[in-house]
């Protein structure tokens, strides 16, 4: 009876163990890697994004955004970085472009408001250069990008920065009559930099 | 006893000025009218495709204009009339001294007021102009009055021009409209 105790112990506490570190694992993949006191530098960082109309190059800032880093440059397939930005912060350099953003046609920035990117993988593809994998959310509908990064360090700050486009029509931004792409481009491209502290050397 | 010289026979513009002139003519009514009436739609495709095609002739009419005022400095316009007074002569010669300002002016004050506002102009949907005025809000506030300010004087003069020489034509019979008739 007692031998029957012990190995019914054994194994409900090693099934809690795997259990407990299955859960870990699965949930911070990085609690190993570098620790999550990365902070981003408002005001160094900035993202925006250029629009065609008809030819002419129109450029929009989103003013407000947070940004979740654990980034080793040392052991990017440890690392994760996942951003959420506040569509309600857009400028555009006109008022009434702005408003016409908000519509639910456009951003539908008032019923969702933040448009998100969460990594899935990084990896190193050159010294200083990293690709990373990731879901860019908008809008409710989830698409997979590539974002390559530049790093870049001076002092204690580092500079992440990239450019990748995305097609405003897989995210139903701009629809009903605004659906024509010779009036406004599918293409759209996302520049950003993102100054962070507390980022291990390159 | 000599016989008097002939009087003058009513002399025309330059073929290319009478042809750059009605040309202007043409680009800049189309301008206006396409500027009051976008001004009025709310925002949509429409309005956006209005607003491009009314800079687009802006942008042309500058362009015209500017070859007008090269033209006119390098080839002396006909005589003026033995018969028009003085003061008619100086009238005319003051409306259209400020008519050539405001054709430039209009434009450029547009151009920059685009640009202000974020929207560089790309001339015919192909062609990028520069921004000669940086992107800046209070700029554009402020560039935005002085364009329908101007355009509006301009409209006035042109008004005025018209009916001067319809006056001309129909109270004094008299040949002006010849030196710039396009046939």
């Amino acid at each position: 009876m007692k031998y029957l105790l012990v190995a019914i112990s054994a194994i409900v506490c090693s099934s809690i163990v795997t259990f407990a570190s299955a859960q870990t694992q699965s949930k911070s993949p990085t609690a190993t890697s570098a620790p999550s006191t990365q902070q981003l530098v408002p005001a160094e960082s900035n993202i925006r994004f250029i629009s065609k109309q008809m030819g002419v190059p129109v450029e929009g800032v989103f003013k407000r955004f947070t940004v979740q880093s654990q980034f080793d440059p040392k052991r990017p397939e440890a690392s994760s970085v996942s951003l959420s930005v506040d569509l309600l912060s857009t400028e555009i350099g006109s008022a009434d472009t702005e408003k016409e953003l908000k519509k639910p046609g456009w951003f539908d920035s008032v019923r969702r408001p933040n448009a998100t990117f969460a990594s899935s993988a990084i990896k190193s593809v050159a010294p200083g250069k990293y690709e990373v994998d990731g879901q860019l959310s908008i809008k409710g509908v989830s698409q997979r990008v590539l974002v390559p990064v530049t790093l870049t360090q001076r002092g204690s700050v580092t500079y992440a920065d990239g450019t990748f486009q995305i097609k405003r029509m897989d995210f139903k931004i701009g629809d009903g009559e605004w659906n024509d792409i010779s009036i406004v481009a599918n293409e759209v491209i996302v520049k950003f930099r993102l100054a962070l502290t507390g980022v291990p050397a390159i | 006893m000599r016989a008097p010289s002939p009087l003058p026979t009513v002399s025309r513009y330059t073929t290319t000025a009478i042809a750059l002139h009605w040309l202007t003519a043409v680009l800049i009514v189309c301008a206006v009218a396409i500027g009051l009436y976008m001004v009025e739609l709310p925002m949509s495709v429409q309005r956006l495709k209005l607003f491009n095609w009314h800079k687009w002739f802006g942008i042309g009419a500058l362009i015209v204009v500017a070859v007008r005022m090269v033209w006119r400095v390098t080839h002396q316009p006909p005589v003026s009339q033995p018969d028009e007074s003085g003061w008619q002569h100086a009238l005319a010669a003051t409306v259209h001294l400020l008519m050539y300002a405001l054709m430039l002016a209009v434009p450029l004050v547009g151009w920059a007021y685009s640009s202000a506002s974020g929207f560089p102009i790309t001339w015919l949907g192909v062609l990028p102009l520069p921004d000669w005025v940086p992107k800046d809000r209070e700029l554009a506030e402020a560039l935005k009055p002085w364009h329908w300010i101007l355009s509006y004087s301009l409209i006035a003069l042109v008004s005025l021009h018209i009916a001067a020489a319809l006056k001309h034509h129909f109270l004094d019979r008299d040949s002006i409209l010849q030196r710039m008739r396009p046939w």
